[in-house]
């Protein structure tokens, strides 16, 4: 039923299933989603938007909440900035 | 480029989860132009997060939607409320869009979202929120054969471990905070709400097997840059399991930010309102968590009063009082049931963060008095997050009063917070400099 | 009478009332400050936090010039929560009439001994460049700075207890007498002198000093960092209508330490409401677009408004207040409360102690203000 494409996340490609967020596709590349200002690695905690813990650059668009964004096929991921 | 448009409606309905939709279709018995506008991609909310958008079976879900769908109801999915600029008007942004939304009536049911309790560790990835944790494997997270340890309190913990477990997930315990006798006094609730009953049924039937721990909390989430393990305590011992997922639940907090920014007056933290689900702010209604945490029954049942209501639909609504009534008294012993204890202030250690966005730990904020005097010298609460987590985290530990709301309620685009059809009236720049 | 049990009460423990603490406890008096609310919760907290040289008039200047000198002497005392950054503030010129006032400017402080250099299109764009082409270039003041004035205030006040000062807060003061104070717990303080620190709200109590509330709006925005380096202010009054009673804006932002973005500002007269006025921030923003387009995509957090405490002539009132044996004033900063607050302390100070202070302290007396308001 669900097809599969694939994402980049920090230049690596991760094939994810389609509808699935982009915050997913980070935790299955086993990257963090962002660094906090005292440098901790950090992923999604709430899952619904409202934690801001998943935030990523997605596309060029810094701030974005992952767990809000739905895959599309080569979309830019980037954790590392 | 960014689109700004302008909607009107005869009753719109902020949120799309079950007190929503019931809003919706009640209201659209009566009038013509009703909207749901929702964050989310799909109707739902919650607690029925993608359920029945794939149409595979009849559930209670499905079957609103459905409802929604034949009363007409416009549906702006993927717009967040962001802002008021002036009575009566919304404003709502999307990805590459605003829209600035005037009602006659509106009916806020913007539900509720998790409380996280700090502990060590607790930042680790991979410790998420129970709800958290299922709402990611809804979005595709892949959990077969993956540990998970849930811990916190109440019935969604269980409702989360049988859906983690049908996808595959290997659930070595759940973690409850409350006592055995309260569990027990809760068991004899449900024998008063036999739809309950079958409920809890099915529940049981889907976690037989995992080990049910009344009387434990987390002490501890270890792990080099992500989880691998969780200590837990039980019965005055300590142990440590390991896990790839934490999921923690500690009860729901209304989301309050949209009705308190309008001026509903709040009581305790919860929406004030009459028997007709209206606020004490006119033609501003409101159902479901945010009026007082009580599952999707009660849910359902105040969004069809609120949008009976409003659409002044009297009679009918009164006919629903009962239902309602019935409803709050489960939730009400619910509640009881599974209060926090107070072992749970005393997790984190001075160095454990309490506040994520801006990072602040325990022993700066012990340093303060208050929610504001703590907000203005440590920044808690003044990160994006807008002190969602670290405000319910704060009251519980604290017994602070996270304090008066501001626009925007949710971060927004800057050009989208000067959107607006007031936009007649130029100022001019100024003379020099320095304000 | 009894000796009173205090030889200043200040009434206001934002940074002007905290630096004035400060000041008056290094030099050995017995202090105590009172405020309604916590430290630093009223303009210290609603604004910008720069530290800034202005040359609106000669007067402006030396307080600011004076004021700047004592932040930079304090920075490396300064514990990290206050976050001091230099980033230095450019004026920004949008054509060649600005320009001419960018060239009158730097001329006006290099004379002054002020560091500035003038920036040419090119050089503007090299210094920030995210701002929008065609700018004509501007005056970079690389000595002017930033901080996080709640945590300023509460270090001055910190360092003013140590040497023995009191603090109660939560407590309003109800009534102002002769050497004399009455709070709202019932209680009063007895003090030799009292001083009215208290910003916008000063009027409440001493109604004869025409403090009038100027309402301003600020934007913060998420982390950005690398985007804005300087603190930027339009220099555009040449084109627009010179007021002081007429709402307006201005392009005004700043860099936080953090990445964040602060964008300002608004001026507004006669509002008392601090809910957000949809107009004046919408035309704010288009404003500040106008100036760095890049401005618009980016996530903002948070939106407040503050109150200025704004005398008629732009200047603070630092003195006796007249009508009164044993009051004083230090307040009436506008948007320079926080570049002024250490040399209003002194100025304070050395006219309270009868020593000789660093620059004149003649157009900041209260006595000139009272009578400009005798003919409202």
């Amino acid at each position: 039923m669900s097809s599969e494409f694939t994402v980049k996340v920090n230049g690596t490609p991760v094939s994810v299933p389609s509808g699935a967020t982009v915050a997913v596709a980070v935790m299955m590349a086993g990257q963090s989603c962002r660094i906090s200002i005292t440098g901790e690695p950090r992923g999604p905690l709430c899952g619904m938007g409202i934690c801001f813990e998943c935030r990523a650059i997605v596309n060029g668009i810094a701030h974005s909440r992952t767990c809000q964004v739905v895959c599309a096929p080569n979309m830019e991921v980037r954790t590392d900035e | 480029m960014n689109k700004y448009s302008r909607q009107r409606f005869d009753v719109l309905v902020v949120g799309g989860g079950p007190a929503g939709m019931a809003a919706a279709v009640s209201a659209s018995k009566s009038v013509a132009r009703v909207a749901i506008v929702d964050e989310n991609p799909n109707l739902g909310g919650q607690i029925w997060r993608g359920e029945g958008s794939d149409g595979s079976h009849s559930t209670e879900a499905s079957s609103w939607q459905s409802r929604v769908r034949t009363a007409g109801v416009t549906l702006l999915c993927g717009k967040r409320v962001f802002h008021q600029p002036e009575d009566g008007h919304l404003l709502a942004e999307g990805p590459d869009d605003v829209i600035e939304l005037s009602y006659r009536a509106l009916v806020l049911a913007t539900g509720a979202r998790e409380r996280f309790l700090p502990f060590p560790g607790w930042t680790l990835p991979n410790v998420t929120g129970a709800g958290g944790l299922q709402a990611l494997v809804k979005s595709g997270l892949p959990i077969h054969g993956k540990r998970v340890v849930l811990a916190g309190t109440g019935p969604l913990l269980l409702a989360v471990a049988a859906y983690l477990r049908k996808h595959g997930a290997e659930i070595p315990l759940i973690c409850e905070q409350t006592t055995r006798t309260r569990l027990l006094k809760f068991g004899m609730i449900l024998l008063g709400h036999p739809r309950k009953i079958a409920q809890s049924l099915r529940l049981k039937k889907d976690i037989a097997g995992i080990l049910f721990v009344p009387n434990s909390w987390p002490l501890a989430a270890h792990g080099e840059k992500v989880l691998e393990a969780v200590t837990i305590s039980h019965g005055g011992r300590s142990e440590t399991v390991e896990c790839d997922y934490l999921a923690c639940g500690f009860h729901l907090v209304p989301n309050v930010e949209l009705p308190a920014l309008l001026g509903c007056r709040l009581r305790c933290g919860y929406v004030q309102v009459d028997d007709f689900q209206q606020t004490t702010v006119e033609k501003v209604f409101c159902a479901g968590e945010p009026v007082s945490i009580g599952g999707v029954d009660l849910a359902l049942v105040e969004g069809q009063i609120a949008g009976l209501a409003a659409t002044g639909r009297t009679l009918e609504a009164k006919s629903l009082f009962d239902q309602r009534t019935k409803f709050r008294r489960f939730a009400h012993r619910l509640d009881q049931a599974f209060c926090l204890r107070s072992e749970l202030r005393s997790l984190s250690s001075p160095d454990t963060l309490v506040c994520r966005c801006e990072d602040v730990p325990y022993s700066r904020l012990r340093e303060h008095t208050g929610w504001r005097s703590a907000k203005v010298h440590t920044r808690c609460g003044m990160g994006p997050c807008q002190g969602r987590v670290c405000g319910p985290a704060t009251q519980f530990l604290f017994k602070w009063n996270p304090d008066s709301v501001r626009p925007p309620i949710f971060p927004a685009r800057v050009e989208n917070l000067a959107a607006s059809s007031l936009e007649g009236q130029s100022i001019p720049a100024v003379t020099g400099g320095l304000q | 009478m009894s000796k009173p049990a205090y030889d200043v009460a200040i009434i206001g423990a934002g940074i002007v009332g905290a630096a004035c603490a400060d000041v008056f406890a290094e030099r050995g008096l017995r202090v105590v400050v009172v405020d309604r609310d916590v430290v630093g919760s009223g303009a210290t907290a609603a604004g910008m936090g720069h530290i800034v040289v202005m040359d609106d008039s000669d007067a402006q200047f030396a307080l600011t010039n004076y004021s700047q000198k004592l932040w930079h002497e304090l920075r490396s005392e300064l514990p990290d929560n206050v976050e001091y950054e230099q980033p230095g503030t450019i004026w920004v010129a949008a054509d060649d009439e600005e320009m001419a006032e960018v060239l009158r400017k730097r001329e006006y402080y290099q004379k002054r001994g002020v560091a500035v250099s003038v920036l040419d299109q090119k050089q503007l764009k090299e210094a920030e460049p995210n701002l929008r082409d065609g700018l004509a270039g501007g005056l970079l003041v690389p000595g002017d700075g930033v901080l996080y004035p709640p945590s300023a205030a509460r270090f001055l006040m910190t360092r003013a207890q140590q040497r023995g000062a009191k603090l109660k807060l939560g407590i309003s003061v109800t009534q102002i007498a002769e050497q004399r104070i009455r709070l709202s717990d019932h209680q009063e303080i007895m003090a030799e002198i009292i001083v009215n620190a208290s910003g916008a709200s000063a009027a409440d109590l001493t109604p004869s000093i025409g403090i009038k509330k100027r309402k301003g709006h600020l934007v913060i925005t998420d982390r950005y960092p690398g985007f804005l380096r300087h603190q930027l202010v339009e220099l555009g009054y040449l084109k627009s209508a010179h007021s002081v009673d007429r709402d307006s804006v201005a392009f005004n932002v700043q860099p936080r330490r953090t990445g964040q973005i602060l964008i300002g500002s608004s001026r507004q007269y006669g509002a008392e409401h601090k809910e957000v006025d949809q107009i004046m921030l919408s035309n704010m923003i288009r404003r500040a677009e106008e100036y760095m387009p890049g401005l618009g995509s980016m996530s903002a957090v948070r939106v407040w408004t503050g109150f200025r405490a704004a005398t008629p002539d732009k200047l603070p009132l630092i003195g006796p207040c007249p009508g009164y044996q044993s009051l004083w004033l230090a307040t009436g900063h506008e948007g320079l409360g926080i570049t002024t607050s250490l040399g209003t302390a002194r100025i304070l100070v050395d006219q309270v102690t009868g020593a000789r202070t660093a620059i004149s302290a003649e157009p900041y007396l209260p006595s000139r203000a009272v009578t400009e308001c005798a003919h409202v």
